[in-house]
């Protein structure tokens, strides 16, 4: 497994793609924590951007690059290698790198300015995000046969998980605002993993209180250790899920 | 060697393969012969685990070939169309393979067509600047590389001028003096008549007959391998 995870590792790192990513991330997180007086409210700015733009590159640049390998794991597949060990090392590889580029490009800026709780939670979630959205998209590329579908694929998933999602869940509050759901949105929070890594962020910047009685019920959730723990569960499910799906998928894919 | 039961593939409503059972021995040189979209592509791939049919199976020396990986380093593939990582150099596609496949090959390594097509020139090259000619050579070279006890080579003279093919050629029956099992999908039959012993006729993924040589020219009264098939699709 190592050797295919060193050849897909090689060819990520020659791409050019990955080094603007690195340096938009560094440039941005620089320029907003310096155009704040205070880092926290820079590190609030930061969230906002990181939590739309990562989910976006790993989606579209892990599907565009599943689809420009196909010649690469052809090649491997006719070699006396096992079909897992192929698809988990382009996964490897692939999250691997994106996550070096987010720590790179937005780890180190944050570290400096904010080198506290919030700022490593921050730097936690952008990874786990990283690497999420490099399994979500391993998944829609195995499905679809063909390269357009599939890119489409990954953008209507990103669309509905950062902005479709929110208005859904818009919509139920506002359709049930008279019942007590509070506590339903706790469970219905779990279903989106940008959303999930936004609470999470948002409750250790101690501006819950802005939220009102649904801020106040998931800080008595997810301010728990219980709580906490169950969210970085639910965060790892959601790599864990779409990648075995699609292991599945690829073992039985004809080449 | 290789034992193909009761195989069937589907893509979509074409049927691809039906049915097809065909035995491979050591020692066989045997041509896959068939028209246009006969399956013999098709049939290859599922050899390789490549495809996965949807009925029957296929073993390799006894062993299912079903969720299993390692028979593939005893088989040399040379794809029809050699489609390879376009960033790579020759010389960064031999050595990946070579070290993807060292635990189990046979060394010393088998340069042999290397040299021949004078590829340790074109090490520096990209994959995606060859010509379809130099992308066969290259295939070539790795599918007889590492010593496969099997052979399974798709087209392969296709796209390769008349010295290279005929270098290729006598590899072809220098291997096949060893006693290994080589598979030659071909439409160029002139080729095939001092090559092969057995011949594998398919039809709309069906096999029409698998019979040796001498059996063939018995049957159609042909010696030359064209004439005899031209007579078989006639009928």
């Amino acid at each position: 497994m190592k050797k295919v995870i060193k050849y897909v590792i090689i060819d990520i790192l020659r791409n050019k793609i990955m080094l603007g990513y690195t340096l938009f991330l560094f440039i941005l997180s620089l320029s907003i924590f310096s155009l704040e007086d205070n880092a926290a409210k820079g590190l609030l700015g930061l969230l906002n951007i990181i939590l739309i733009i990562v989910p976006l590159v790993s989606l579209i640049f892990s599907t565009i690059y599943v689809y420009n390998s196909a010649e690469f794991i052809e090649l491997l597949v006719s070699q006396p290698l096992k079909r897992k060990t192929i698809w988990m090392s382009l996964f490897t590889g692939l999250a691997s790198s994106m996550t070096l580029a987010f720590l790179a490009g937005a780890g180190i800026p944050v570290l400096i300015y904010q080198s506290d709780v919030t700022g490593l939670m921050m730097i936690l979630i952008g990874v786990l995000l990283s690497v999420i959205f490099v399994a979500v998209a391993l998944l829609a590329a195995v499905k679809t046969r063909d390269k357009a579908k599939g890119i489409g694929a990954a953008i209507l998933l990103w669309l509905y998980f950062s902005l479709l999602f929110d208005g859904f869940i818009l919509f139920l509050l506002f359709q049930f605002s008279d019942y007590p759901i509070e506590k339903a949105m706790v469970g219905v929070s779990m279903l989106n993993p940008i959303d999930l890594g936004r609470i999470l962020i948002l409750l250790k910047m101690d501006i819950s209180a802005m939220m009102g009685y649904t801020g106040a019920i998931f800080k008595d959730f997810f301010g728990t250790v219980t709580g906490m723990s169950l969210s970085f569960l639910v965060l790892v499910i959601w790599i864990i899920m779409p990648l075995t799906l699609s292991v599945r998928n690829f073992k039985r894919k004809d080449l | 060697m290789i034992i193909a039961n009761n195989v069937s593939k589907k893509f979509g409503s074409l049927q691809a393969l039906n049915n097809l059972s065909v035995t491979c021995n050591k020692g066989e040189c045997i041509a896959l012969i068939g028209p246009n979209g006969s399956g013999k592509t098709t049939f290859i791939k599922t050899i390789l685990g490549m495809v996965v049919c949807d009925s029957g199976f296929i073993t390799f020396n006894g062993n299912n070939i079903n969720n299993n990986w390692g028979y593939r380093s005893g088989i040399g593939y040379m794809p029809q169309i050699g489609r390879y990582p376009e960033n790579m150099t020759i010389g960064q596609v031999l050595d990946m393979m070579k070290d993807i496949r060292k635990d189990s090959a046979t060394f010393p390594l088998d340069e042999d067509l290397i040299n021949r097509f004078n590829l340790n020139n074109l090490l520096h090259k990209r994959m995606r600047t060859l010509s379809g000619g130099t992308k066969q050579k290259v295939s070539a070279a790795l599918a007889f590389m590492f010593n496969p006890e099997v052979l399974i080579l798709d087209e392969p003279t296709a796209g390769l001028d008349p010295v290279s093919s005929e270098i290729l050629k006598e590899k072809i029956l220098l291997e096949k003096s060893k006693g290994k099992l080589i598979l030659i999908s071909s439409h160029i039959l002139s080729e095939l008549d001092d090559l092969v012993t057995q011949v594998i006729y398919m039809q709309d993924g069906t096999l029409c007959f698998h019979k040796t040589i001498e059996q063939l020219q018995a049957d159609t009264g042909e010696h030359k391998l064209a004439k005899a098939i031209a007579q078989v699709m006639q009928q």
